[in-house]
C-alpha cells in the first residue's frame, strides 16, 4: 500500500536534486532552469499528496497556483538568459563572472 | 463580495492604473511618456498613501485570505511613500543614460502591488501570491540594461537565487499546510501551539531560510552585492528600500501571524540570522572599494538589526523593527540621492575614491552625506542612533543581552566603514572632482535626509506611535 510518506520521500528526494543541481552543476544556466522547476514540482507533488490525505481542496488549488507562477517564472528567466547571451555570447555557468561576491 | 472588494480597493486602483498607463503608452507616446509616467506614478503612490493613511477600517476580506490592520497600514504606507520618492529620483539619472523606458514605472507599479499584498497576506497562498508579483518584476527591472553585461547578469543571479528562495519557502509552505491542515494563519496558529509536530518545525525552518533569502540576511546573502552593484543605481536604490520594508513585515506577518505561539521555536533561529548578518554586514564592507556594494554590505547589516527587533518576539520590538525600518529607509534615500548623482565628466562613476576631497567641490552635499554617514553607523545624536537603540532596547527586555552585546560590537566595526567614507570627503588626496551639475530632486533629497538625522526625537511626525499602533496590531 502506497501511503502519506512515500509521496512525501520523492518529493524530499526531488527537492533535494533540484537544489544540488543549482549548485553543483558548472556547465550550464539552463540546466538551473531545470533544477527549478524541478523543486516547485516537488512541492507540487507534497501539496497534492497532503491535499488527499487531508481531503482538503486547497492544496490542489495552491498546486495550479504554483504551475502558474512557475510558467511565468521560466518565461522571465528565459528572457534575461536570451539577454545575457546577447551580452557575453555563452550561457557557461562559470562565465556568469563578471562581478566577484 | 463587495465588502471584500472594498478592503483591496486600493490595490485594485493601482492595478487598474498599472494596466490602464500600460495601454496608453503602448498605443501612443511610449518612451516619449516615460518622464509624465514617472511623475504621474509617483502622485498615484502618493495619494494611495494618503489615502490608506488616514482610512482606518479594519478588517478582512476573501476568507481571511487578506488581513487589513494597523500593521499593514503602517508597511503599506512606508512602501509607497519611498517607491514615489524613489521614482522622482530615478527620472533625471534614466534620461541621462538613455534607459528612460516607459516600462520602469510600470513594474513598479507592480512591484508595489505586490508588496502591498504581501505585507497584509492572512493566508499562505497570498502571500506567495504577492512575494511572486513582486520579485518577477523585480528580476525584470534588475536586467532593465539590456545591452550592459553587468545588468543582464545581475537580473540572471537574482533570478537565480531568489527562484531557489521562493523554492525553499513553497516547500516550508507545503509541509506546514499538510502538518496544519490549512495554509490559514489563523488555523495554521491553532496548530502550532504547545508540543508542535515535527513537520510543522522543518516547514517552519523552510519558510524562513526562504524568507531569510528575501530579506537578504547571512547566510542567504550572497546575491545582494552583486545585484545592487550590476542592477542600475535608481533599480538598486529601489531593491535597498521599499522590498526590504515590505520583506521584513512579511517575516514579521508570519512569525507572528502564523507562529506567534510557539515564540521561542523560531526565537533562536532568527537571532542567529541576526548575529551573522549584522557581523558579515560590517566585516565584509570593510574591503569594498564600490559604493554600490558597500551599501549593499550595509543593508545586509541594517537587516541584522531589524531582524533583532523581530527576534526579541514582543510587542516592543516589532515597533522597534518598524522604526528601524522606516529610519532606514529615509538614511538609504538620502544616500543613493548623493550616488545617483556621482558622475565625472558626464560618465558614472561608483568607486568610493571618488569621494577625495568632495568637501571642497561640493560642501553642502559633504555636510549632507556626513550626516548620512554618522546616522547610518549609528553614531548620536542622529536619528540612525535612536534606531539601534530601539532594537538594542528591545532585546535587553526580551532577556537576550547576548545578542545586544554583539549588536553593538558589530555595530562599532561597521563604523569604521562609514567614517572612512567621511575621512575621504574631508581629509583625502586632491582628486579630480566630481562633476557639479546636480538636479534639483536630487539635493532637495539628499538635503531633507541630511536636516531628519538632525531632528533629536523619533516621534518625528507621528513616527513612534504609529509603529506602536502597528505592532500592537500585529501581535496579539
Amino acid at each position: 500500500m502506497i501511503g502519506l510518506e512515500h509521496y512525501l520521500t520523492v518529493a524530499a528526494a526531488l527537492f533535494v536534486i533540484g537544489i544540488f543541481g543549482i549548485f553543483l552543476n558548472r556547465k550550464n544556466v539552463i540546466i538551473i532552469l531545470m533544477s527549478i522547476e524541478l523543486m516547485l514540482l516537488a512541492v507540487n507533488i507534497n501539496f497534492v499528496a497532503f491535499s488527499g490525505f487531508l481531503g482538503d481542496l486547497t492544496g490542489q488549488v495552491f498546486t495550479l497556483f504554483v504551475l502558474t507562477v512557475a510558467a511565468a517564472e521560466a518565461a522571465i528567466g528565459l528572457a534575461i538568459l536570451v539577454c545575457f547571451f546577447r551580452n557575453r555570447g555563452t550561457i557557461d555557468v562559470e562565465d556568469v563572472n563578471v562581478m566577484k561576491g | 463580495m463587495s465588502a471584500d472588494l472594498n478592503i483591496i480597493l486600493p490595490e485594485i486602483v493601482l492595478a487598474v492604473y498599472a494596466l490602464g498607463a500600460l495601454l496608453v503608452a503602448v498605443y501612443t507616446g511610449k518612451d516619449a511618456l516615460t518622464r509624465p509616467l514617472i511623475w504621474l506614478t509617483a502622485a498615484v503612490f502618493v495619494v494611495v498613501a494618503f489615502w490608506i493613511g488616514v482610512s482606518s477600517e479594519v478588517g478582512t476580506g476573501f476568507t481571511a485570505m487578506i488581513v487589513k490592520d494597523g500593521f499593514s497600514r503602517f508597511a503599506e504606507v512606508t512602501i509607497l511613500l519611498s517607491a514615489a520618492i524613489v521614482l522622482v529620483l530615478s527620472q533625471d539619472y534614466m534620461a541621462r543614460f538613455g534607459l528612460s523606458k516607459f516600462e520602469y514605472p510600470l513594474l513598479i507599479t507592480l512591484a508595489v502591488i505586490g508588496m502591498m499584498v504581501m505585507v497584509s497576506a492572512g493566508n499562505l497562498l497570498t502571500l506567495y501570491m504577492g512575494l511572486e508579483l513582486q520579485s518577477l518584476s523585480m528580476y525584470v527591472v534588475a536586467s532593465m540594461r539590456r545591452d550592459n553585461v553587468k545588468s543582464t547578469e545581475a537580473g540572471l543571479k537574482y533570478f537565480v537565487l531568489g527562484a531557489l528562495s521562493s523554492g525553499l519557502l513553497l516547500y516550508g509552505i507545503s509541509l506546514t499546510y499538510g502538518y496544519a491542515g490549512s495554509t490559514e494563519f489563523a488555523a495554521v496558529i491553532l496548530a502550532a501551539s504547545g508540543e508542535v509536530p515535527l513537520g510543522l518545525l522543518f516547514g517552519l525552518v523552510f519558510m524562513l531560510a526562504g524568507l531569510a533569502f528575501k530579506v537578504s540576511a547571512a547566510p542567504f546573502h550572497m546575491w545582494t552585492p552583486d545585484v545592487y552593484e550590476g542592477a542600475p543605481t535608481p533599480v538598486t536604490t529601489f531593491m535597498a528600500t521599499a522590498p526590504k520594508v515590505a520583506a521584513i513585515c512579511m517575516f514579521a506577518r508570519v512569525t507572528h501571524d502564523a507562529f506567534g505561539n510557539v515564540v521561542e521555536d523560531w526565537q533562536q533561529i532568527i537571532a542567529l540570522l541576526s548575529v551573522l548578518s549584522m557581523f558579515v554586514g560590517a566585516i565584509a564592507a570593510i574591503g569594498q572599494r564600490d559604493i554600490k556594494r558597500l551599501m549593499a554590505y550595509s543593508s545586509i547589516a541594517h537587516m541584522g538589526y531589524a531582524l533583532m527587533g523581530l527576534a526579541a518576539g514582543t510587542v516592543g520590538g516589532v515597533e522597534a523593527m518598524l522604526l528601524y525600518m522606516a529610519i532606514y529607509v529615509v538614511m538609504n534615500i538620502g544616500t543613493f540621492a548623493f550616488i545617483l548623482t556621482m558622475t565625472r565628466d558626464g560618465l558614472e562613476t561608483t568607486d568610493i575614491m571618488s569621494l577625495n576631497r568632495l568637501s571642497e567641490a561640493r560642501p553642502g552635499a559633504a555636510l549632507a552625506l556626513l550626516l548620512l554617514m554618522f546616522s547610518l553607523a549609528g553614531i548620536p545624536p542622529t536619528l540612525g542612533f535612536f534606531a539601534k537603540y530601539a532594537v538594542l532596547q528591545a532585546a535587553v527586555d526580551a532577556g537576550l543581552v547576548w545578542l545586544a552585546v554583539l549588536g553593538v560590537i558589530a555595530s562599532v566595526i561597521g563604523a569604521f566603514y562609514y567614517l572612512r567614507i567621511v575621512y575621504y570627503m574631508y581629509f583625502g588626496e586632491t582628486e579630480a572632482p566630481l562633476d557639479n551639475d546636480v538636479p534639483v530632486v536630487q539635493m532637495v533629497a539628499l538635503a531633507a535626509s541630511g536636516i531628519l538625522m538632525l531632528a533629536l526625537f523619533p516621534n518625528l511626525l507621528g513616527l513612534e506611535p504609529a509603529a506602536a499602533a502597528a505592532a500592537a496590531a500585529l501581535v496579539r
